[in-house]
């Protein structure tokens, strides 16, 4: 038999604003440098797990064209594919579906209205649904972690911990929780507060914010006891960053899906 | 045509989307005239076994007879849990009772649902998994499993071993999502076609 060791996930995230993934890319194959349909298969035949499209976008207008760039990029893509940053309502939630994603990602809709995550989790089940959570804790203990909405920049006064867990009751599948503290700065992943968080759930949890390097994913994996990590930018230096990465968790001991 | 059974548990877009990728013609139908017309028949299924309960009510008797009349029948996740005798989750709904034993919770001492990639220990013979090695990488999504049984063609090992595919004749069944699972789930759906 094989050994007994699900595989940690390596998930892409592709953040697209109007249509365009935004984040330095350099896939030099492509035509189309920005193009997340393009991405997001790119991403899977370099050996990414899943792929998370989240949408920035700012103007309601132009987030009219959210559903047709899912509806593209899930064409030709065969492993899970997350949508975020545009789902509201459960009718948005069914659009995204219908366009042909696997899971939503909801954040502040949840948090402005809990009952979301069951309405979803009911019509398509709780595998579905994932729920994303921005926290920052700045020096302070774990426990005090708060969540965020609007990027950051709006304090909502919920707990990290205790939202993890009322969203896992709800019937949440999966959380993607992001280290507001860590986001964007390479140093890596908030490994204490996903700990924490990890082991007071028991559906899978996402540690998102901070990758730089290999190491800080084989930390998060094993110290953070993270199911899977999520990274923009540091899978956009080269088609083979992914499975470079792979390679160096699996030297650790980490168990990934290989080949792939 | 490929019927994929629609009975409201959750999304079948995704399974659609890969048969048509593989060039076949599929149709997502909840009609028993569609069902009855079909060559071959995909029933996906995710969330809770008491799902299973509309479908006994109004689709079990047309998917039942085309499953005797020996066309080609693939249940997926929710959908292969169907083929048992039924659930510990939803003990009131009965399955098919096409292979013997109930589904059951995954143990305490691992974490439950099982979501991600786990890997394939495949039997010889199997008509469905033709072409997958052994260690091959699928997707999962689930909280509940089906035990194995002489007619299990793959375990995964998670909790201990569960059938991860079932197959007897024309009755195939499979725990992961081939439509989600990269080369090696495409590969299996490609066998199924060719049937």
């Amino acid at each position: 038999m094989p050994s007994e060791r699900l595989a940690k996930r390596i998930i892409a995230c592709l953040d697209v604003d109007a249509g365009r993934v935004v984040k330095g890319v350099q896939f030099q194959q492509l035509r189309y440098a920005g193009d997340p349909a393009e991405l997001a298969l790119a991403h899977a035949s370099a050996g990414a797990d899943e792929i998370v499209l989240l949408d920035i976008t700012a103007t309601a207008e132009a987030r009219k064209t959210l559903v047709e760039t899912v509806r593209r990029a899930a064409k030709d893509l065969f492993v899970p594919f997350t949508v975020g940053g545009g789902v509201r309502t459960l009718e948005d939630a069914a659009r995204i579906f219908d366009a042909g994603a696997d899971k939503v990602s909801i954040n502040s809709a949840a948090l402005a209205n809990p009952a979301l995550i069951a309405e979803i989790a009911g019509r398509f089940g709780s595998q579905a649904v994932i729920v994303a959570i921005d926290a920052r804790r700045g020096a302070e203990p774990v426990e005090t972690a708060e969540v965020f909405v609007s990027g950051g920049r709006t304090a909502t006064g919920k707990k990290a911990l205790q939202w993890a867990r009322e969203a896992e009751e709800r019937g949440a599948g999966e959380i993607l929780l992001t280290s507001m503290d860590r986001d964007g700065t390479g140093a890596g992943f908030d490994c204490e507060l996903t700990s924490v968080i990890a082991s007071s759930v028991s559906i899978p949890v996402i540690a998102s914010g901070g990758a730089g390097n290999a190491q800080h994913f084989v930390e998060v994996f094993s110290a953070g006891r993270a199911d899977a990590a999520l990274a923009a930018s540091i899978f956009h230096f080269g088609t083979h960053a992914v499975a470079d990465l792979k390679q160096t968790l699996l030297r650790a001991g980490i168990p990934m899906r290989w080949p792939c | 045509m490929i019927a994929i059974v629609d009975y409201g548990a959750g999304n079948i877009n995704s399974v659609k989307k890969a048969l048509e990728h593989l060039g076949a013609d599929a149709q997502g139908t909840s009609d028993p005239a569609v069902i009855a017309a079909a060559e071959k028949i995909i029933m996906p299924g995710v969330g809770h076994f008491s799902r299973c309960q509309l479908l006994n009510e109004q689709l079990r008797i047309p998917v039942l007879s085309a499953i005797k009349s020996r066309k080609p029948f693939l249940g997926i996740c929710v959908g292969m849990q169907w083929l048992f005798d039924g659930s510990t989750e939803a003990p009131g709904t009965p399955g098919a009772a096409l292979f013997s034993g109930e589904c059951s919770r995954f143990p305490a001492s691992v974490k439950s649902p099982h979501v991600g990639w786990n890997q394939l220990e495949v039997r010889a013979g199997s008509l469905l998994l033709k072409g997958v090695k052994s260690g091959a990488f699928v997707y999962y999504t689930h909280s509940y499993r089906a035990p194995v049984i002489d007619e299990t063609t793959a375990c995964t090992n998670y909790g201990g071993a569960f059938s991860a595919a079932v197959e007897r004749g024309n009755i195939f069944g499979v725990q992961f999502h081939p439509e989600k699972s990269a080369e090696a789930g495409l590969k299996i759906l490609e066998n199924f076609c060719a049937l």
